[in-house]
């Protein structure tokens, strides 16, 4: 597909410059371990639950060896040394650390070879119950093929039960994808909630408990209605591979997981991120668990038509770290949206530039497009003929995620009839306009072909600039949604150590190692 | 005066409605819309549309006449009557009255991680064609971001000398902005800056009166830009200059 007649060199050697740029952070992730990577090692391990105070155990575990052990050397380490000289098998020894009869740290080491030996039944357990997951997927996928653009909508109650009563009337009514929105905060959190819960602002924590209930729920209209409706939860925030774990565990199917978006948008220090992500992706990639990166955000704060080329520079660079950590592109869900100021003369066709774009130069990737948010008034009226336009937009293009606008945007969290008319509202013009995208060419010196141009050309001048000065020079710097960040700012930094020589992470090599066909 | 909503007759009354009702659709889910349109003082109403959401759940649309009227005599409104001056007004009326850059300090404040209200007042771009207080001579602007909590917002101002305060909140489930706007007024006066400060709220739920009733010197809603606030506060300050001087 080349509809837009872009400069196929260009995109080329944006990704070569973008690849520099991720393989420059790389080497400082692979020389890096946080807290939250440790507490996803022991939920791999299958350690889970919290003490009587509800913190969680993962955390109990990783911050006793922080204050008594040495965490650089991974938690696997310890945990194996203290199952080998106490004699107990994994629960039975976490049901004593409870009761304070054995200690976690001092023990003597044991060697690298015995920590594989001791820890591998039980990540074995963890994975055999993954690999059933993605088969569980594959089998529904394949009795209910996916269409070519999937309806994704939010429910945001705080309560998991109405969640699912929302969710399951979505579904009914159209949606192909529903997102359980957070409780707002819980991306600064450095521990994740336990149980099911019933109270939350903006959102409902995301927590295993509530995961595995949403998905019950869907899994039964996914059969009645039969189409596969999947479950999308947030990674970004300070536990991101710990909530990719859970969420591969409970088979959810989607995750937002943004390599810099905790970074730029919750003031996540930018090492702890960074790590972070990597070892996250790879639980992803593993768990066949699609992602979507936060490029519309940046349109939030940034100007939509200034900016555009950001958004583009940030999704090579995204794509790349992806690559990094294994994920093949069919499970990349690049981020951009429909934000430009409807004020602006001709703003739809720069609309479809930019999502044309994104299309051709990511061809395999299942785009998350998202609605128009910024230059919504309050008027509902006035939101549903953009939301029209947006949906237009994501016909025409051919887009793969197609997160549905609310009338409502801007006044509260989706109405049960909100989320129905907007559901209507994308069917009809899906419906009206089926093959639309096959029917129109751009002409080659118009408006559109040539924003696109503009666009791409400015992104790449921005990865020069960037591998030049290297990404965590240029997050300094605010290049992205104008926000600046600096290197040992923001939340999470104590959580980063650097790697013992000897640091031992089981899980993390047998994820490495296994290349799954995905 | 008393007045009526207008549909296409003076003083016909119409109103439109929409909701869902918590029933399958059928006669009898249209015949409770239009009970409840007569329980909520709706004469003559008429359920115009209505749509199965899912199996349990059914949607009404409705239209009708309401019986009331508002005697506008009787209303007494909180409305912020200083005037808005453009931005090269505001940038005068610093320099003349004032022989130091006024410093503004705003923030998403509490859990709120919504920066969209805070950064189109306060980001050099501003929003819809208004530039926003960043580029304003004459004044200092420190936008904080999201998720700031009272007490470190408060230790900021005092960092900063801040002559305004500007308190965006966008989340608003559960009243949830309340408690927080409130509790910063309670910070502000166990520390004796309350009277020391401007302080400002804004959002898309805010209203002028809704800060007044919560210890606000003003609150913005929507369709306020930078010049709005930015004409009331530098007015405050120099109310209050010649306020101390007699």
């Amino acid at each position: 597909m080349n509809k837009l007649n872009l400069d196929q060199n260009m995109i080329q050697d944006s990704r070569r410059l973008a690849k520099q740029i991720a393989i420059d952070v790389q080497k400082f992730i692979d020389q890096h371990t946080t807290v939250t990577v440790e507490r996803t090692v022991c939920r791999l391990l299958g350690i889970d639950g919290v003490d009587s105070f509800d913190v969680p155990i993962p955390n109990l575990l990783v911050d006793d060896v922080q204050n008594n052990g040495d965490l650089s050397r991974g938690i696997a380490l310890t945990i194996a040394s203290a199952l080998q000289a106490t004699g107990k098998n994994l629960p039975d020894f976490i049901s004593a650390y409870l009761l304070g009869t054995v200690k976690l740290c001092g023990h003597p080491y044991v060697s690298c070879d015995q920590v594989r030996q001791i820890l591998d039944p039980y990540m074995q357990v963890t994975f055999a119950k993954i690999k059933e997951n993605r088969d569980t997927r594959d089998a529904f996928l394949l009795a209910y093929p996916q269409p070519k653009t999937e309806i994704y909508v939010i429910v945001a109650t705080g309560n998991i039960y109405e969640d699912i009563v929302q969710a399951k009337a979505a579904a009914t009514a159209g949606a192909d994808i529903i997102a359980v929105i957070r409780s707002t905060a819980q991306s600064l959190l450095d521990y994740v909630p336990y149980g099911i819960t019933t109270e939350g602002f903006g959102g409902t924590y995301a927590t295993q408990a509530n995961f595995k209930l949403m998905r019950a729920a869907l899994d039964e209209v996914s059969k009645t209605e039969k189409r596969y409706i999947k479950l999308v939860n947030y990674a970004s925030g300070l536990c991101m591979p710990e909530i990719a774990a859970m969420a591969a565990i409970e088979r959810l199917d989607v995750l937002l997981n943004d390599s810099m978006y905790g970074i730029i948008f919750r003031d996540i220090n930018m090492q702890r991120t960074f790590v972070d992500q990597y070892f996250s992706r790879r639980i992803n990639a593993y768990s066949g668990v699609v992602i979507n990166t936060g490029e519309d955000n940046y349109l939030t704060t940034s100007d939509a038509f200034t900016q555009a080329h950001t958004v583009l520079a940030s999704q090579f660079i995204n794509e790349q770290f992806a690559y990094c950590a294994g994920l093949p592109s069919k499970l990349m869900g690049l981020g951009h949206a429909f934000e430009i100021d409807p004020e602006i003369e001709n703003s739809f066709l720069y609309e479809i530039a930019q999502a044309q774009m994104c299309r051709e130069i990511f061809p395999q990737a299942p785009l998350k497009y998202m609605p128009p948010t910024k230059h919504i008034t309050g008027n509902i009226f006035r939101a549903y003929e953009q939301n029209a336009l947006f949906n237009i937009a994501t016909t025409m293009t051919d887009q793969s995620i197609h997160l549905l606008g609310m009338m409502t945007e801007a006044i509260h969290t989706p109405f049960l009839s909100d989320r129905y008319l907007a559901i209507q509202n994308a069917k009809m013009i899906k419906k009206s306009m089926k093959s639309f995208s096959d029917e129109v060419s751009y002409r080659p010196d118009g408006l559109i072909c040539n924003r696109a141009k503009d666009v791409l050309r400015q992104a790449h001048e921005l990865l020069e600039e960037i591998a030049q000065m290297s990404l965590f020079k240029a997050l300094e710097q605010g290049v992205f949604a104008d926000i600046k960040r600096s290197f040992t700012g923001g939340k999470g930094l104590t959580g980063v150590l650097e790697k013992h020589p000897d640091y031992q992470n089981p899980v993390l090599d047998y994820i490495e190692g296994v290349s799954h066909e995905n | 005066m008393k007045i009526k909503p207008y549909g296409d007759t003076s003083n016909d009354g119409k109103v439109q409605l929409s909701f869902t009702l918590p029933i399958k659709i059928g006669a009898l889910g249209m015949e409770a819309a239009k009970q409840l349109g007569k329980q909520m003082g709706l004469i003559d109403p008429s359920v115009v549309s209505m749509e199965a959401i899912g199996e349990n759940f059914s949607f009404y649309i409705v239209y009708g006449s309401v019986t009331h009227q508002i005697d506008l005599s009787l209303l007494k409104v909180a409305e912020i009557t200083t005037p808005t001056f453009d931005k090269e007004a505001v940038e005068k009326l610093i320099a003349d009255h004032f022989d130091r850059d006024l410093v503004f300090i705003g923030a998403s404040t509490g859990t709120d991680a919504h920066t969209v209200g805070i950064d189109a007042i306060m980001n050099m771009k501003g929003y819809a064609g208004h530039y926003g207080l960043e580029r304003y001579a004459g004044i200092k602007a420190y936008n904080l971001g999201s998720q700031v909590p009272n007490e470190v917002f408060i230790r900021e101002a005092k960092r900063l000398h801040a002559d305004v305060l500007l308190i965006s909140q966008t989340v608003t489930q559960k009243d949830v902005h309340l408690k927080n706007m409130v509790e910063l007024v309670e910070l502000l006066e166990a520390e004796h800056m309350r009277n020391d400060v401007i302080l400002v709220c804004g959002g898309a739920r805010i209203s002028h009166e809704l800060a007044k009733e919560l210890g606000y010197d003003a609150g913005f809603g929507p369709g306020k830009f930078a010049e709005d606030v930015a004409s009331f506060a530098v007015l405050e300050l120099i109310r209050k200059k010649n306020k101390t001087k007699k």
